[in-house]
């Protein structure tokens, strides 16, 4: 068993081999390795004992379960209306000259991603951002950097 | 009895019962209602709406398809509202779809082309939303085109609850939505079984079989080549539909003098082989008990399975690999066919075999797969070099110009054409057991099997897994360990009852010494290449057509075959011989699970 | 500044609640005259659809079944809504005691907060809480056994029957109702589904009686309401108020001086312009919310609005019927289209009727309410969405 197998086991028996663990268990395998590869959705289907194809067919449903390879920290900026009127692309463009990464992107050591997600439910705090599961409000240029030069340093 | 519900569809009262949907009780009445996502076989989706009705008082449209019938409800099935919907939907899908239609193979046959014509949608209203995706032609039996899909999930729906195999899930959400395999890998690289249930049941040309009819008639024109054609037990019963006869009728004597008439250089029938597959399965299937009963031979595997269906058989080197050792090492009968046909009958007739070309029409689109397996050059080429379908087969029928209802019945070839009722019922889930029985139970006593007018009823129709069991008495002196034994037998068709059944196994419930299972729902009679559409009712009479004919034939033993009694005498000495071991017997391989 | 016209309420946040007393006093009052109590109070689903809840609590009740299931949905997603995450944030034992009150009446032994992966940081905090109610009702001899699911970023899974595919490990597509939730929900069991403000007001209800409670709000919409209030305003935030105000008295209380139009219920909702502000009641018998007002000032050019709302429902679409998944995306192209001068102006009229169309025949919520958005705003700002 290799480590990524071993650690999804021992999920399995965390959780239950039962098809309503799946999400829990991705979002664990997540955590571990940001992001689901080949080998873990494969564990994942032999513990649960489904098809590697529903598996796969299920964690793509969900925008926050990637299958390609993603940053230590996933940046997640609100492009919803309010955050919108509030110049989200003002973060973005922020976190473009410290990071040299668009939405869509990861950074070259791989330690960012950024993504644009919908309504983040911080409306009257926008523009907003998650980074990983911690969320960010009332962003400035100068807030989102001094926020990612911590994470910089982690 | 179930409550009676009262209801009015169009201002036509009507008494329906509780459970039924509207789409069901607007048919007592013979209104239609048109659906895409739909299917008789499958599990309700109600996602395409395009069987959307108007329920009085409901501000939303419902699908007709999904929704039970409620006491009181007043349908409309017909008014502006619905129609407005009905051709937006349409306007909808096709701005997705690959407007290819005519050379598209589904032409004529497809669904959304089938409702576009009938609504007129002569304009492009909506802006075209076509996407870009390579055609996934990587496997040798089926192609996926995702260009062409509709999203109605009735694939996904087959793979799962029909096949349990699982290939297809749908993926990602959105306009990004999509059939899938596992991480979109290429189908041939995925535990697909090339079953194509998916495909008799695809509303478009999203998914078809890859075809091989171009190659065929190069070979035909090609006077170099001598081409023998065999055609499958079940293919006869379901042709003609693709020629407006109605399901179940018996075509085989315009089908040979159709393949005659388009050039075919031999007209054989894979009934013979079918026969012959009951000589050398039984035999091996005796020869296990025996060691397993008097040698107290521990490795001998058993319940054996049938390996007559090739969906089947890669479904278990897929999913139970550790079962591949209860596999009967038969081959299939278009696999033993193709061995002979390169050996045996071209040394008859003097043909180099390298000159042959064997092509087989199949009611199935996993032979396609299982002729291209490495194994299967027993005669020193490839066997079988191309397999057909019956929607292949039809498709030449029209391009020869041929008018196929109008031919004279004319008969098989007499090398490798003759054949008893027991490989008639080949087609039939049960009926490779049936068959079986019928020669082994006679081998062992000298008798017919003890079952009215030798049908064993117990075996036939349409339950997921069936068992029976029947005692041996009055047993020959070679065969003396076998009096008394309650020989167990068992029979699944569709893949998800092959599961059902062996968790039976495994679990005890179910105890076997033989076990038949046909990939497809009612075996080769629902074949992944069978005529489109496929629903229970078609099915049930390719089934009864098939029964009928096998209760007319004289000879309904296979071991009655007199061509296969010559083979064995002029050609292959004795059942599971030394040359049969070489040219009709495998072996099987591990395949990955996910 | 004028006198405030709207009606503040603080019963959500401020008021302190003991719950066991509140328990024992339903216990002793009997689980079907708290169920008519319930009733009576006119208390209707908070997640925007408005259910009665004591209705749905009833006929959860009544199925004879050994499992039953409570769901709080807190997987707010709608834009502009954030009132479950407030509740959450500062109230969650008055969603976890709304819930066991739940399960106690419906006979239900699990229940399960199905919340937003957005929300994932306040996790630890939730589990304390339902460990300290699990702690208490020992001593009530209730059990009930609370538990977290995380979604992962699927506005969809709002709807209650994808939320229950999402929990069950499934992907998060709506079917067909009937079967509700209510008799065949989570592992086919009969099972509760109401949105995090409901489980609040229930409890809120059972502490001082449906009596007290009706004397909130209208007739249409009782009791109190928690709105998210965010945009061009003076104050943004959560406010606690009574439905059936107009928009007219909301916008003198929250807007900047300059409101043009306010989104009412989030980008499913529908888009008020200025002229309709006196004569539009914010409750079920005018726009119903689930609690998002976003104000619009004259500088915001409804195209964006539009556009940004459209680009949020062609992404969430859970893609599975046919006027949702490709409606969405012909809306959003089309508007582009004739903003780009390639469709003419009357292309709008058959977006509107295509609107229509995914109204009446869509699946599920999302589908059907798209056309909210976009009919109102397309019909009140038609000259922004040409020129």
């Amino acid at each position: 068993m290799t480590n990524c197998e071993e650690f999804i086991s021992q999920l399995a028996n965390k959780y239950g081999r039962k098809r309503e663990s799946l999400l829990a268990i991705i979002h664990e395998v997540i955590n571990q390795y940001y992001y689901l590869s080949e080998e873990s959705m494969t564990a994942i289907a032999r513990e649960l004992n489904m098809p590697a194809a529903e598996v796969y067919g299920t964690a793509t449903f969900y925008t926050f379960f990637d299958t390609k390879p993603q940053g230590k920290y996933v940046i997640r900026v609100c492009q919803t209306i309010v955050c919108d009127m509030k110049r989200k692309e003002d973060i973005v463009d922020a976190i473009y000259e410290l990071l040299r990464i668009k939405p869509g992107e990861t950074t070259s050591d791989g330690k960012f991603s950024l993504y644009y997600t919908n309504c983040l439910g911080m409306c009257h705090e926008g523009p907003a951002m998650l980074i990983n599961d911690e969320q960010y409000a009332k962003l400035t240029p100068e807030s989102v950097k001094d926020i990612l030069v911590n994470y910089m340093k982690k | 009895m179930s409550n009676l519900i009262n209801v009015t569809i169009n201002n036509i009262p009507l008494q329906v019962e509780e459970g039924k949907t509207i789409l069901e009780a607007a048919k007592m009445l013979n209104i239609h209602i048109p659906v895409l996502c739909h299917h008789k076989d499958l599990c309700v989706a109600g996602n395409c709406r395009i069987c959307v009705v108007e329920v009085e008082k409901d501000p939303y449209l419902v699908a007709a398809c999904a929704i039970p019938v409620r006491e009181g409800m007043n349908i409309l099935t017909n008014t502006k509202k619905i129609r407005d919907a009905r051709k937006h939907i349409l306007e909808l899908l096709l701005t997705e779809h690959n407007i290819n239609c005519i050379k598209c193979c589904k032409s004529s046959s497809c669904e959304l082309q089938n409702l576009a014509l009938e609504y007129r949608l002569d304009e492009e209203l909506f802006i075209n939303l076509l996407q870009d995706i390579p055609v996934d032609d990587s496997s040798p039996a089926i192609i996926k085109d995702d260009t062409k899909c509709i999203r109605c999930t009735r694939c996904v729906r087959t793979c799962d609850e029909l096949q349990g195999v699982n290939a297809l899930a749908m993926s990602q959400k959105g306009r990004h939505t999509k059939m899938s395999t596992y991480l979109e890998k290429p189908l041939a690289d995925v535990v697909c079984t090339n079953c194509g249930q998916c495909i008799n049941r695809c509303p478009t040309g999203a998914l078809t079989e890859k075809s091989y009819v171009e190659q065929v008639w190069e070979a035909i024109y090609d006077p170099s080549k001598f081409v023998v054609v065999q055609t499958a037990p079940a293919v006869r019963f379901a042709v003609g539909e693709l020629f407006h006869v109605r399901p179940g009728a018996r075509v085989t004597g315009r089908m040979v003098a159709s393949l005659r008439a388009m050039g075919f250089d031999a007209v054989l029938d894979t009934d013979f082989t079918a026969d012959l597959t009951i000589i050398e399965e039984g035999t091996e299937l005796l020869t296990r008990l025996k060691k397993a009963l008097v040698d107290r031979d521990k490795s001998v595997a058993l319940p054996m399975f049938s390996s007559c269906s090739p969906g089947w058989i890669k479904f278990i080197e897929h999913q139970y690999p550790e079962l591949l050792p209860n596999l009967s090492t038969c081959k299939s009968p278009q696999q033993m066919f193709g061995a002979l046909a390169k050996t045996f009958y071209a040394k008859k007739r003097e043909i180099d075999p390298a000159n042959m070309v064997s092509v087989s029409i199949m009611p199935c689109t996993a032979k396609k797969f299982e002729a291209n397996r490495p194994e299967m050059r027993d005669s020193g080429y490839k066997d079988v070099d191309y397999v057909l379908t019956t929607r292949e087969f039809a498709s030449m029928i029209h391009h020869s110009g041929i008018d196929v209802l109008t031919l004279k019945n004319e008969e098989f070839d007499n090398i490798m054409g003759a054949s008893t009722g027991a490989a008639v019922i080949f087609g039939a889930t049960g009926g490779v057991m049936e068959a079986a029985l019928r020669t082994a139970y006679q081998i062992v006593t000298g008798k017919d099997v003890p079952f009215e007018g030798i049908n064993i009823t117990p075996i036939r129709g349409f339950q997921g897994v069936k068992q029976a069991s029947l005692v041996i008495e009055g047993t020959l002196p070679e065969w003396k360990f076998l009096e008394g034994v309650e020989l167990k037998v068992a029979v699944a068709h569709g893949l998800k009852n092959a599961h059902k059944l062996i968790q039976g196994l495994k679990s005890g419930e179910i105890e076997a010494h033989f076990v038949e299972i046909m990939a497809c729902p009612g075996g080769c009679i629902g074949g992944g290449g069978q005529p489109i559409p496929t629903n229970i009712d078609i099915r049930t009479a390719r089934m009864e057509g098939t029964y009928k004919a096998d209760s007319k034939m004289l000879l309904r033993k296979s071991h009655e075959n007199p061509e296969v009694q010559a083979l064995y005498e002029e050609f292959l000495g004795k059942p599971n011989g030394h040359l049969s071991h070489e040219l009709l017997h495998t072996y099987y391989t591990e395949r990955f699970k996910y | 500044m004028p006198t405030s016209t709207v009606k503040r309420t603080d019963l959500i946040f401020k008021k302190d609640i003991d719950y066991s007393a509140v328990m024992h006093k339903i216990m002793k009052m009997g689980k079907d005259e708290f169920i008519e109590e319930l009733i009576d109070s006119g208390l209707r689903g908070r997640g925007g659809a408005g259910f009665p809840t004591g209705l749905k609590w009833k006929l959860v009740k009544a199925e004879q079944s050994p499992e039953k299931y409570i769901i709080c949905n807190a997987d707010e997603g709608e834009p502009g809504t954030f009132k479950d995450r407030e509740i959450l944030d500062n109230a969650a034992e008055k969603v976890i005691w709304g819930m066991t009150l739940a399960a106690y009446i419906t006979g239900a032994k699990e229940g399960f907060i199905y919340i937003r992966a957005e929300y994932k940081y306040m996790q630890t905090k939730l589990r304390i809480a339902i460990d300290r109610m699990e702690q208490n009702i020992k001593a009530l001899g209730i059990k009930f056994k609370l538990d977290l699911v995380f979604g992962a970023g699927a506005y969809i899974c709002g709807e209650e029957t994808a939320l229950i595919h999402s929990m069950e490990g499934y992907r998060g597509e709506p079917t067909n109702k009937p079967p509700f939730p209510v008799t065949q929900g989570y592992l086919n069991k009969p099972t509760v589904v109401n949105n995090v403000e409901t489980f609040v007001n229930a409890i809120i209800i059972a502490e001082i009686g449906a009596k007290e409670y009706k004397k909130l709000g209208t007739k249409a919409s009782q009791g109190t309401k928690l709105f998210s209030v965010s945009g061009d305003c003076c104050k943004e935030g959560i406010f606690e108020l009574e439905m059936g105000m107009t928009v007219q008295q909301f916008v003198d209380e929250f807007g900047d001086g300059d409101t043009k139009a306010v989104q009412v219920g989030g980008a499913s909702g529908f888009c008020v312009p200025r002229k309709e502000f006196p004569n539009t009641i914010i409750g079920f018998e005018g726009v119903p919310t689930g609690g998002s007002m976003k104000v619009f000032n004259s500088s915001r050019s409804m195209y964006n609005t539009l556009e940004n709302y459209l680009i949020f429902f062609e992404e969430e679409s859970c893609g599975q019927c046919t006027p949702c998944r490709i409606g969405t995306q012909q809306l959003l192209m089309g508007i582009h289209a004739v903003k780009r001068k390639e469709k003419p102006k009357s292309y709008l009229d058959e977006l509107l009727k295509l609107a229509q169309t995914m109204k009446f025949a869509s699946k599920c919520g999302l589908g059907r309410s798209v056309g909210n958005a976009f009919g109102s705003i397309v019909t009140n700002f038609r000259e922004e969405i040409i020129y």
